[in-house]
């Protein structure tokens, strides 16, 4: 392993978390702007903690304690086993970087997949329960999935279990998309539609107030993501050289044919490209391409990419208008939509020497795994800390936005916001 | 209607865990992982649909 590389990799991340807190703040609305950048850097601060503290003990590392038990005299790994507060890390420092490496990993990753629900719950989430939200997200529920995929936990060891091909899952599709996209869902469904969003069932368009912020964001996520994949599949499949150097082909490949398909699939539709879309196309295309970074051929990747950037366009408009999730970013979507693609493409495009068949098995196992235990994982415990910590912002702050209502100054103080100016003239 | 939703999506995992223990063959596990996703699948479904009556009111 190229620990030179690896960390110049885990660097990057933080860019991808830029990307998508300007993706989340530009598609909200500007009387929200300055809150969904806070409620970012507040996620990412409680996350990191709480992760470091609590949730890497959980999560662990390949090679690290574990809980073990026995079903039918087979061994299961079901949780890591490290010690909590991160008082193991000195010593394993004296072993070498690796578990080090894990961790900074870890809280960036946790930190990234920790703000996928922010676009779901923008412009009526209080930062009080996000930050409750963070703190379960990263205590609990990424550790929990992270150390059965990344740490030798049951989902990595299909192989000596049940005789399958491990679970694949090289740059985070799963266990930070999918569970990113998990927790978004719950979050929408907790919060409910933004007032004014739905009259007399009938949606209502809230654009976007900042379409510029979001297109950067794209090109920021790109790098972000690069760094994201790289270093997941260093540390946990022990990329070489020329496969991190296909992670970065394939990641730029991907946003471009998701962003194109998306741009083309529009412009069919409503007889011009829409930009919100084509951003989400984008970071759609980077979340299905993640599932097997580095290792699908480059051809592969654009096939997959291309009907994440197609699917997208669809799965937005069902779920806002026929399943009446108000979701402001298509973070359901991109994250859950495209990821659980990219996990099932994987198994389709892989050059493998198992039989295919085989590896469907395992990548169907790794889905129902995350639908039948994670997402009810995630949504009762959610339900519970709203009963705790109430998620919504009370009507008149609705209305009033989350700037001057939790913080108390807008973020665009000198612009002033006509109450009809998407009225139809 | 939604922890019938619950139960369903916890019975679908255990389904395609059973398949995985009980099962040797290649295309009896997958034919039964693919029946538990669906289960999993009703029961999501059963949650949105709770969701969806409550936003649109009585009808």
């Amino acid at each position: 392993m190229s620990i030179d590389l690896c960390l110049i990799s885990i660097i990057l991340i933080p860019l991808a978390i830029a990307g998508l807190a300007l993706i989340h703040q530009g598609l909200g609305r500007s009387r929200s702007a300055a809150h969904a950048m806070l409620a970012t850097l507040c996620s990412l601060a409680i996350a990191a903690i709480v992760f470091t503290l609590i949730g890497s003990a959980w999560a662990g590392f390949p090679g690290g304690q574990a809980h073990t038990i026995h079903i039918a005299g087979k061994p299961i790994d079901w949780l890591g086993a490290e010690p909590f507060f991160a008082t193991g890390l000195p010593s394993s420092l004296l072993h070498g970087p690796y578990a080090a490496l894990t961790l900074a990993f870890g809280i960036f990753a946790v930190g990234l997949a920790s703000l996928i629900p922010l676009s779901s719950g923008s412009d009526r989430w209080r930062l009080a329960s996000i930050c409750a939200t963070s703190a379960l997200f990263a205590a609990i529920i990424f550790p929990l999935f992270a150390h059965w995929v990344w740490s030798n936990g049951w989902l990595s060891q299909l192989t000596p279990l049940f005789g399958l091909p491990a679970f694949t899952d090289a740059g985070g599709a799963a266990t930070i998309q999918v569970l990113g996209g998990l927790t978004a869902l719950s979050v929408a469904w907790i919060l409910g539609p933004r007032q004014g969003k739905y009259t007399d069932g009938t949606a209502t368009a809230i654009p976007g107030h900042n379409i510029v912020h979001v297109l950067f964001g794209c090109i920021l996520a790109l790098i972000g993501w690069i760094g994201l994949d790289s270093a997941a599949s260093i540390l946990f499949y022990r990329a070489s050289y020329p496969q991190v150097i296909l992670t970065v082909i394939n990641a730029t490949l991907s946003a471009s044919a998701g962003c194109l398909a998306a741009v083309i699939t529009t412009q069919l539709r409503y007889r011009k490209p829409d930009a919100s879309l084509s951003a989400n196309g984008w970071i759609a295309g980077l979340v299905a391409g993640s599932a097997g970074c580095g290792l699908l051929s480059p051809l592969a990747t654009i096939f997959i990419a291309l009907v994440a950037g197609t699917l997208v366009t669809f799965l937005v408009e069902t779920l806002e208008l026929r399943l009446y999730i108000d979701d402001p970013g298509g973070a359901i979507s991109v994250h859950l939509g495209a990821a659980l693609w990219g996990v099932l493409a994987y198994a389709l495009f892989a050059p493998s020497t198992n039989s295919r068949t085989a590896l469907l098995l395992s990548q169907l196992t790794g889905i129902a795994t995350l639908l039948g235990i994670m997402f009810p994982l995630i949504h009762i415990t959610h339900r519970l800390l709203n009963k705790l910590i109430p998620f919504r912002i009370d009507a008149d702050g609705d209305w009033q936005g989350m700037d001057i209502r939790e913080l108390g100054a807008g973020a665009y103080p000198e612009f002033v916001v006509h109450a009809d100016e998407f009225v139809p003239r | 209607m939604t922890l019938i939703g619950y139960l369903l999506m916890v019975s679908g995992w255990l389904l395609a865990i059973a398949a995985l223990f009980l099962l040797t063959g290649l295309g009896q596990r997958l034919a039964f992982v693919i029946a538990a996703l669906l289960v999993e699948l009703l029961g999501l479904s059963l949650i949105a649909i709770r969701y969806r009556s409550l936003q649109r009111g009585p009808a």
